[in-house]
């Protein structure tokens, strides 16, 4: 496609794109009203926004600050048992065993950003791996409090009395506005800190780590930020996740979970703000799709991901932005 | 508690951490000089697994099905570096790794189509059955056998990596892969080469460890994070790293079991949080070697 053949309609696109860019957190909010409606199911939208921002939080890391973690099985797990097992075991209420999952995740990513931020480069991922497996058998063994290989069972929260309104969890569209809400207020606090100086120091530290540091950033402490509220913001996911699903199943923090969300990433184009849910949406409605027909999801999971590597590193939305601002 | 059941135990982590070497030497000769992290690599373990079942009903011969898996699956390393994982060099470090995380998806899949999920048994031959008196208790043969063949293996790879011409190009890449290509050696095919020893010797690792433990699709997986551990304890790279990190991953493992039990799945990557606290770099990995 040559320049030079039509650049009003290129210019015309280009300016849109500008114009969603401006407003990113509102774009994404639009998109995600209109979601349940457009989707064969309300349980694939709750999963979409689930996933989306787990995927969002995980582009923190990954695409923002340039660190390939193969851990955040790990947070997104926590997040999800933290709550499960607050509501499950505790009778505590569903605010307050999210608040619990979200803070657990926080914490665990704390020690495993501690320690994993002593490496560099490709040590990241593997460390990364490790330790989320080592959470994996931890939680695995407390058969006691998170029902080991059989997942934790009866997360139910059925009604939720706001005083003025009452929600109905039952009922998927009124779940699904419940979800939306929480991620959308994540979606909005997620554009303010990339739009803040510490974003800023993020991309310095992606783009050129020795150079940020000649700067006089602290490149360590700024990664472990990073991968602190990148975890927190996976707590949330996976918080949401439990109260979705009802159930809390072990392999949420197997690492095939941090492989699929890094898949997500990538399929939507990391470093961009829309990435992970464009990401998010390709990834769920070819599962959706894929499963009704084959049993083999992970061949094709495994196919996709090598012809992304291959052929389409910049992602969905990634594309896009080079197509119009070529 | 007996000082000979000790004894036994540190044999039997001795036998463990055999596989662990064999996987962390693998994993470090294609991290050293290709700078690829190989994410197949428990998937390659697997495919050996059930190459050598294959080899083994077909053949009719263990010795054979034993010296047709490295083979064959080191062929298969090459075919992938070739065709998939050449065209990412130069793209950054992190797409050969997400491509071979794909790779291993894939592997695991087909691996479950032919064979399904159950597992298939693998029987030790008939020599390599029963048990040796090693002076402090009875020991299995195999697990014996298993030790030994490492060793000469790891002492083969040092003599053909340190006393070869072909090894010393190897090092010389790893060292400084654009003299290299200055001074007229295609380094691309010692990349390849390198490549397909290293899925080769996973591939044999699968293998050996068959009859010890059940051959299922799933079997690479931990394995890849067990291997992981070893070569961020010994250091990405370093041969000698691979080798002790190994062995001592799987004799720290076989003694939590003996004294611990409950915290045996937990005890390698306290050693790992343990080393990376204390030398970042892995017991003998190099400051230089962690971009």
């Amino acid at each position: 496609m040559s320049d030079t053949a039509e650049p009003r309609p290129k210019a015309y696109w280009s300016r849109i794109v500008d114009a969603i860019a401006r407003h990113r957190a509102l774009a994404v909010l639009v998109v995600l009203l209109i979601f349940p409606f457009v989707l064969p199911y309300e349980a694939l939208a709750s999963n979409i926004v689930i996933f989306g921002l787990f995927a969002l939080g995980f582009n923190l890391v990954f695409g923002y600050t340039g660190v390939l973690s193969f851990g955040h099985a790990a947070f997104f797990g926590v997040g999800a048992y933290g709550t499960g097992i607050a509501i499950v075991h505790l009778g505590l209420p569903w605010w307050v065993a999210m608040l619990i999952g979200v803070l657990a995740a926080g914490v665990t990513a704390m020690i495993m950003g501690a320690l994993a931020i002593r490496t560099r480069g490709i040590y990241f991922a593997m460390v990364t791996l490790a330790l989320a497996q080592c959470v994996y058998y931890i939680v695995y063994q407390m058969k006691g409090w998170s029902g080991g290989e059989n997942g934790l069972n009866g997360v139910i929260v059925g009604q939720i009395d706001l005083g003025f309104a009452s929600i109905d969890l039952l009922d998927p569209m009124q779940k699904y506005f419940f979800t939306l809400t929480f991620v959308a207020l994540a979606i909005f606090i997620f554009s303010r800190i990339l739009a803040s100086g510490f974003g800023a120091v993020l991309e310095a530290v992606r783009e050129n780590e020795d150079r940020a540091r000649a700067c006089g950033y602290d490149v360590r402490l700024t990664k472990w930020l990073a991968f602190v509220i990148s975890g927190l913001f996976c707590g949330l996911a996976g918080a949401l996740n439990a109260i979705h699903l009802s159930v809390v199943p072990i392999e949420i923090l197997h690492y095939h979970m941090s492989g699929q969300v890094v898949m997500m990433a990538l399929l939507g184009g990391m470093g961009t703000f829309f990435g992970p849910f464009a990401g998010a949406i390709v990834f769920l409605l070819l599962e959706d799709v894929v499963t009704t027909m084959t049993t083999h999801w992970q061949l094709i999971l495994g196919l996709v991901f090598m012809a992304c590597v291959l052929f389409f590193p910049r992602g969905v939305w990634g594309s896009v932005l080079q197509w119009v601002r070529r | 508690m007996t000082v000979n059941l000790v004894l036994l135990q540190l044999f039997t982590g001795l036998a463990l951490g055999s596989v662990f070497v064999l996987l962390g030497v693998g994993l470090s000769l294609i991290f050293g000089l290709l700078t690829v992290v190989n994410f197949a690599h428990g998937a390659f373990y697997m495919v050996g697994a059930y190459v050598g079942v294959f080899a083994l009903a077909h053949l009719g011969n263990f010795w054979l099905a034993m010296a047709a898996v490295p083979i064959i699956v080191g062929g298969m390393g090459l075919v992938v570096e070739r065709f998939l994982v050449r065209p990412l060099y130069g793209r950054g470090i992190d797409y050969p790794l997400l491509l071979t995380f794909g790779l291993g998806l894939v592997l695991v899949e087909l691996v479950r189509i032919i064979y399904g999920l159950e597992g298939v048994p693998f029987d030790v031959p008939e020599v390599l059955q029963g048990a040796v008196d090693l002076g402090i208790g009875w020991f299995p043969l195999y697990r014996l056998f298993l030790i030994v063949v490492t060793a000469v293996l790891v002492f083969a790879l040092w003599l053909f990596l340190e006393k070869t011409s072909y090894g010393l190009v190897i090092r010389a890449g790893a060292s400084d892969p654009e003299i290299m290509r200055v001074l007229g050696v295609d380094i691309s095919t010692v990349w390849l080469v390198v490549f397909g020893i290293g899925t080769g010797i996973a591939g044999l690792a699968g293998v050996l460890s068959a009859p010890m433990t059940s051959v299922i699709p799933d079997m690479g997986t931990t394995v890849l994070v067990q291997a992981f551990v070893v070569t961020v304890v010994g250091g990405m790279g370093s041969l000698l790293g691979a080798v002790v990190a190994g062995l001592l991953v799987g004799v720290v493992v076989s003694m939590t079991a003996l004294f611990y039990p409950e915290l045996s799945d937990l005890a390698m990557f306290m050693l790992m949080a343990a080393v990376l606290l204390v030398r970042p770099q892995g017991l003998f990995g190099r400051k230089g070697l962690m971009g």
